[in-house]
């Protein structure tokens, strides 16, 4: 019992993983009807917003201090970053300490500018050319935008910690009766749940609760007749792009911690996540997300060690083959939409 | 000649003419001078150049035929790279069994996969071969490790039995690939004047088997069988309305462009016998998207030219570094010098990658039939210069098609 509440939660994090991957990448299939190949490199560009971000706030200049001396008895030269001479010893080095969460703030702008811009730049152009072409010039974008990223960040992966407080595990396993250390969680996994959470929510309740979502919402039924009506669809699905970019880098800002961030980790997530949008259903944003959390939760069941006994291997091949069986049986995915992409 | 038109004959001679000249062809300046290090014509990279062009050209046949675009198609040359390496680890070292088994087996493995990815289209294809080749790529990582030897390759020693050939040489070494005693990586060098020019058995024996896949795909390209495939990429229901199924075409086409990859896959193996499971991965079948379209999907020779195009900057590109630019820009002013070669910095040497990317978005956004087809814009430029009189408005006939 307690190994399968354990595997439940490990799943969830990987699936809220998933799950803001492919909400990202289904609003922008619903509301504008592109594949976008460049959606994993969106997810890894926000994961290094939160390096940038940390770098920026550990900014240094040498200080000589002559409390200290090293052994000919000059004064030690110290790094001490700006922050803290700006704003005192402990508030700056919570700040330091707190980077990641703090990059949430400075991603939401960036991410916004970079979609639209990509949008507006290149996206736009591509509406009328088929599929294939919208697969091809994003996959082309991915890769110049991994590479730029590699130029600056170099290739190898960069650890960027979360807040002290949250580096701890949590024995989940006593709130629920069972013995010590038989359900351990580490808190930052929990936090990025109740993150994607949250953010899965909000995307919800801003397009059933707001009128420029109910715009969006009738725009994505039909585009054409909303635009007869004289309301510029256009800028609202560009709007809803840069969106769409904003949670997949938000995805990878609380990502960081949990891996640290390398310039190919999009590309990693971006095959997992159109799995999961095919088996969702394309243009469903509830189907994306039950599918993401789905195929996580599958994904660390299958990695027992109980069943990768009875089947070797599972766990490598969990997530295709369950795609490959969807796609066969139901040919519009899960929740998918009558007459969207069926064939 | 050949069963080929006038125009297919003439293409047909040209790719044959640079296959075999390619030792020539590509080394066109003297060994030892500032340019030599654009010489592509060392056995190594001209192996690559066609073996990539054979599995470019088979992935062709497959998405610019009947415009089904596969994202798995590397696993096939995974597979018959371990195919290979598995028939000169037991039979021997000679390349036919290997060569011929790993057709077989990327065959019967694009029946299987074919056959249930074929029964949806569009995107759905795409993330079906997507997620077969993943699975592929994962289990030769993961479980599969007695067959592919996991992470480290599968690698030919001295413990092989090998049949019908020797398990180690006289002198205590690893046999090496030939065939029927002719060495692959055996080699002559001719050196005219500045030059020097080595033709190598390997590069001719994949040559060879390239001119062989070409032949086959003007064939196919020009065959009732060619022109029904195109009919499924210009409108697959309206070909179901008049009672054809497509699904008989489409497979058979499938399991062709695999056996090509197969056969790349084979070849790699016998020029070099290792096989790894990063042949598999998708970013291996990712590339293989790339060159075709860069050369020009639905081309005869657009492929082949993008495989050697990708293969060429990967590896002569990449080999520029600081130094060598400095040594261009040298007669310029200091300061400029600096800033130029820093401007060209990240695009070159470890960034070509960036370079390929920008230049494949420029290709999908500006030329959408590839290399080929901006070949052909500049041809009607030159020749409207020419003969003004022309009229525009008709287009004049698709040399490459």
């Amino acid at each position: 019992m307690d190994a399968i509440i354990l595997q439940i939660l490990n799943g969830l994090d990987k699936g809220s993983a998933y799950a803001l991957i492919a909400l990202g990448l289904t609003l922008i299939f619903g509301t504008l009807g592109v594949v976008n190949f460049a959606h994993g490199a969106l997810f890894m560009i926000g994961a290094f917003c939160a390096v940038t971000l940390s770098r920026l706030l550990t900014l240094s200049h040498q200080v000589l201090d002559e409390s200290r001396k090293d052994f000919l008895g000059n004064p030690l030269k110290v790094d001490v970053p700006y922050v803290t001479e700006w704003f005192g010893e402990t508030t700056g080095a919570a700040i330091i300490d707190w980077a990641v969460p703090l990059a949430i703030l400075f991603s939401i702008p960036v991410m916004i500018l970079i979609g639209v811009i990509m949008e507006r730049g290149l996206i736009k152009h591509f509406y009328k050319r088929p599929h294939a072409d919208q697969i091809l010039v994003t996959f082309g974008l991915a890769i110049v935008l991994q590479e730029i990223i590699k130029y600056f960040y170099g290739a190898n992966p960069i650890p960027t910690p979360a807040p002290e407080v949250f580096r701890g595990s949590f024995d989940f396993g006593v709130l629920l009766g069972f013995d010590p250390n038989a359900v351990i969680y580490p808190y930052w996994r929990l936090v990025y749940f109740g993150f994607a959470a949250l953010i899965i929510g909000g995307v919800f309740a801003f397009l059933q609760f707001t009128t420029f979502g109910m715009v969006v919402r009738a725009g994505m039924a039909d585009r054409e007749t909303v635009g007869l009506l004289g309301i510029n669809i256009d800028k609202r699905f560009t709007i809803m792009f840069g969106l769409a970019a904003a949670v997949a880098g938000l995805a990878g800002v609380m990502y960081a911690p949990i891996n640290s961030p390398n310039y190919h980790m999009g590309m990693d997530f971006l095959v997992l996540s159109f799995v999961v949008v095919v088996v969702g259903g394309m243009g469903s944003l509830p189907g994306a997300v039950l599918a993401g959390f789905l195929l996580g939760i599958l994904e660390s069941f299958a990695s027992m060690n109980q069943i990768k006994a009875i089947l070797p291997g599972i766990d490598q091949i969990i997530i295709y083959l369950v795609a490959i069986i969807i796609l066969l049986t139901r040919p519009r995915g899960l929740m998918g939409r009558k007459g969207v992409m069926e064939d | 000649m050949f069963g080929l038109g006038k125009k297919d004959l003439s293409l047909f001679l040209i790719v044959v003419g640079l296959a075999l000249f390619a030792p020539f062809l590509l080394n066109p300046f003297p060994t030892g001078s500032s340019l030599a290090q654009f010489n592509a014509g060392y056995p190594d990279l001209m192996q690559r150049f066609v073996i990539f062009g054979i599995f470019a050209i088979g992935f062709n046949l497959l998405f610019g035929l009947t415009g089904y675009l596969s994202f798995g198609h590397a696993a096939f040359l995974g597979m018959g790279s371990y195919a290979a390496v598995w028939m000169f680890k037991l039979l021997s070292m000679n390349v036919i069994p290997a060569i011929l088994l790993s057709m077989v087996v990327a065959g019967l493995f694009a029946v299987v996969i074919g056959y249930v990815s074929l029964r949806r289209s569009g995107i759905y294809f795409s993330i079906l071969t997507l997620a077969f080749a993943q699975m592929s790529y994962n289990l030769a990582y993961s479980v599969l490790t007695p067959i592919t030897n996991g992470e480290t390759g599968l690698q030919i020693t001295l413990n092989d039995p090998r049949i019908f050939g020797v398990s180690a040489t006289a002198d205590g070494g690893i046999p090496v690939t030939n065939l029927f005693g002719l060495e692959m990586r055996s080699a002559t060098t001719l050196d005219i004047a500045g030059w020097s020019f080595s033709f190598s058995a390997g590069y001719y024996l994949c040559a060879i088997m390239m001119i062989l896949a070409f032949y086959l795909a003007i064939r196919i390209f020009r065959s009732p069988f060619g022109l029904m495939l195109r009919a499924i990429k210009s409108n697959q229901h309206r070909l179901n309305y008049t009672g054809l199924n497509a699904r008989p075409y489409t497979l058979a086409v499938f399991v062709i462009s695999g056996m090509y990859a197969g056969l790349a896959g084979g070849l790699l193996a016998s020029m070099d016998p290792l096989a790894g499971p990063e042949r598999m991965q998708w970013t291996a079948s990712g590339e293989v998207v790339l060159m075709t379209i860069l050369g020009g999907a639905g081309t005869l020779i657009g492929p082949v030219l993008g495989a050697g195009f990708i293969k060429y900057f990967e590896n002569i590109f990449s080999k520029i570094n600081d130094g060598v630019l400095h040594s261009w820009f040298a007669f310029l002013p200091d300061g400029i010098e600096n800033l130029v070669v820093g401007l060209i910095h990240p695009f070159v040497g470890k960034g070509w990658h960036l370079t390929l990317g920008l230049m494949f978005m420029l290709v999908v956004i500006f030329l959408p039939g590839g290399l080929v087809e901006g070949g052909q814009r500049i041809g009607r430029l030159m020749r409207r210069r020419k003969k003004p009189a022309q009229d525009p408005r008709k287009p004049s006939p698709n040399p490459a098609e």
